[in-house]
């Protein structure tokens, strides 16, 4: 027998674009399929919002608002922002390691979409942004913490710190693509995150701050993710917050996730 | 017929580096093409250029007709991919890499997990198949890797160093599975640093060195071209070594390597005629043989004669020209 006559495929010139969206979702699955073979990620990706709240709320909380459970009810908003938001790290974490483990190059050589990996792993970090949510709010509630509005808006709190998330990992992703090494990645991203996520009202209110952090505060979408959270889990205005926190989200995609995609590309 | 590989002239630099200084490559469809060099010699610069993941600076390559740059989605759909590089995911389990690629390459839930089955079978994976790969050892994650650039049925399939590393008996493991590819009608381009992994897979090799082709054929004409044969003589008597030398150096005009460790005497020969001559003057010299053998140069020296005695499993070289490919993606 020649090899003329073995049945191998004859390949089609062009991709499909809902071939595309196949690959994305098997790419998701993946992810997906990881956190679940990674229990280590799962118990630190657990026990960090754990630890955040029980440091928060009894070592700065009788200092700042004369009360642990006075200060729980203020604080597991901004709690929750800062657990979705150190979350997302992650994301830039897994693709570093997807192209320096030399994954990526094996889904290069495949006949897929060239933006699916990236896809695939943004879509399947989202059930590890509701895994921290979940973990933040159920053991903040078994500390005391109690939603003083309505369910409905619960959800709506956490559909809003989703939608965030999932433009703020395109921040991460970008670090992830220009970054050599993942630890290089974890530095860069404390760097961006840690700024915007203590100086924010997300834990103190901002009266005693300097005028100039003060005036940071203000512009920090951070801040008006905060306020928006809170208004919906324990009451309060929540209509220009939320309105900014959407835009917000929108603006970091519109700007982050193409460039993250020409650092992809141009990386692999 | 058409060439399952063909390049010409490829060109690759990264920055101030020539990885590859116009390589021309040809293998033939249904055979091993053995891509031999030392380390840093652009071996696995040709490969990502073949398998779609570099582009060249100059010349073009085509596989199985299709062009690497123009065409890169047809020849995705018709190679595989093995190597240090294109690798398996370490947080999955063996049986979802190979599901996942399945998926990826368009097969339904159930082909994907048939076709993986089989595979880690074939492989001898099967009990392993639901551990993470990170728990694998080098052999398994080695088979495993295999298997994942098979899935497609690729009708070319890329091996860079596939047994580097590797234990004896796994060695020979991955090289039965090459054999039994080929048996299939499968065109594999090797690279190796393993000259005898060459010598017993290849059936044409190319020699690259410095980015640069500088020897082409098969492993019996490779081994003709350079010298062809080699004289090894073996005194009864340790001391006798150096005189043993002399009388080599003498006659064949060659300078013959000595191993004091084998106490043996090593010189290539041109032409068997100085034969009777040799023995006569290692006679007169007193110089009595334990053994007296003339055989065909093995890769080896062959590779050592064409690349100007450099190691070819020396270290450095390789790992900079992997770092500068890195740091230019």
């Amino acid at each position: 027998m020649t090899a003329a006559t073995l049945p191998f495929a004859e390949p089609v010139p062009r991709l499909n674009p809902l071939t595309g969206l196949r690959n994305t979702i098997t790419l998701t699955w993946r992810s997906v399929l990881k956190i679940r073979t990674n229990m280590e990620d799962v118990v630190g990706l657990s026990l960090q919002p754990i630890m955040f709240l029980l440091l928060f709320t009894y070592v700065f909380g009788g200092a700042l608002a004369g009360g642990t459970h006075a200060y729980l009810q203020y604080a597991l908003p901004g709690l929750l922002v800062m657990t979705v938001v150190f979350a997302t790290l992650g994301t830039g974490l897994m693709l570093n390691q997807d192209i320096t483990g030399g994954v990526f190059d094996r889904f290069r050589s495949l006949p897929i979409a060239r933006w699916a990996p990236l896809g695939g792993a943004v879509l399947g970090d989202m059930v590890r942004y509701m895994i921290s949510v979940a973990i933040t709010l159920g053991f903040g509630m078994v500390l005391g913490f109690r939603i003083w509005t309505s369910p409905v808006s619960a959800v709506a709190a956490c559909l809003l710190l989703l939608t965030f998330a999932l433009s703020m990992c395109w921040v991460s992703a970008l670090i992830g693509m220009l970054v050599k090494t993942p630890q290089g990645v974890q530095m860069f991203g404390f760097l961006v995150m840690f700024p915007l996520v203590f100086g924010s009202n997300l834990l103190v209110r901002p009266a005693t701050m300097p005028g100039w952090l003060q005036s940071f505060v203000k512009v920090n979408p951070m801040t008006d993710l905060t306020n928006a959270v809170r208004g919906l889990l324990i009451g309060g205005p929540v209509g220009t917050a939320a309105l900014h926190s959407l835009l917000w989200a929108l603006a970091i995609f519109a700007v982050f996730a193409p460039l993250a995609v020409r650092a992809y590309l141009r990386r692999t | 017929m058409t060439n399952a590989i063909e390049a010409s002239g490829l060109v690759k630099r990264f920055g101030k580096t020539t990885a590859l200084a116009g390589v021309d490559l040809v293998a033939r469809p249904g055979t091993v093409l053995g891509v031999l060099g030392p380390n840093g010699a652009g071996k696995t610069t040709a490969v990502r250029i073949l398998a779609t993941l570099l582009r060249p600076d100059g010349g073009q390559a085509r596989v199985c007709g299709y062009d690497v740059g123009r065409q890169a989605h047809q020849v995705r759909q018709l190679i595989g991919l093995t190597g240090q590089y294109a690798s398996v995911d370490e947080g999955l389990s063996g049986v979802n890499n190979l599901i996942m690629i399945g998926r990826l390459l368009g097969q339904s839930r159930g082909r994907a997990r048939a076709r993986a089955g089989e595979l880690l079978d074939r492989f001898d994976l099967t009990e392993a198949a639901g551990r993470p790969v990170k728990t694998y050892s080098g052999g398994m994650r080695r088979r495993l890797d295999l298997a994942a650039s098979l899935v497609g049925r690729p009708r070319v399939l890329y091996l860079d160093e596939p047994t580097t590393g590797l234990d004896p008996r796994s060695r020979s493991d991955v090289w039965d599975m090459i054999r039994a590819l080929v048996a299939d009608g499968v065109t594999v381009l090797l690279t190796t640093q393993y000259l005898d992994e060459a010598d017993q897979l290849a059936h044409d090799i190319v020699v690259i060195d410095h980015g640069k082709v500088i020897a082409t054929g098969t492993p019996d004409e490779l081994k003709d071209k350079s010298g062809g044969q080699v004289l090894e003589v073996e005194p009864a008597d340790r001391a006798m070594l150096a005189a043993a030398a002399a009388v080599l150096a003498g006659r064949t005009g060659a300078v013959p390597a000595t191993d004091a460790d084998s106490g043996l005497v090593r010189v290539p020969v041109a032409d068997a005629a100085v034969l009777p001559a040799v023995i006569r003057e290692l006679d007169e010299a007193h110089v009595e043989l334990a053994e007296f053998t003339m055989r065909k140069a093995s890769l080896d020296e062959v590779f050592l004669t064409l690349t100007g005695d450099r190691d070819p499993a020396g270290p450095g070289g390789d790992n900079e020209i992997r770092e500068l490919e890195r740091s230019s993606r």
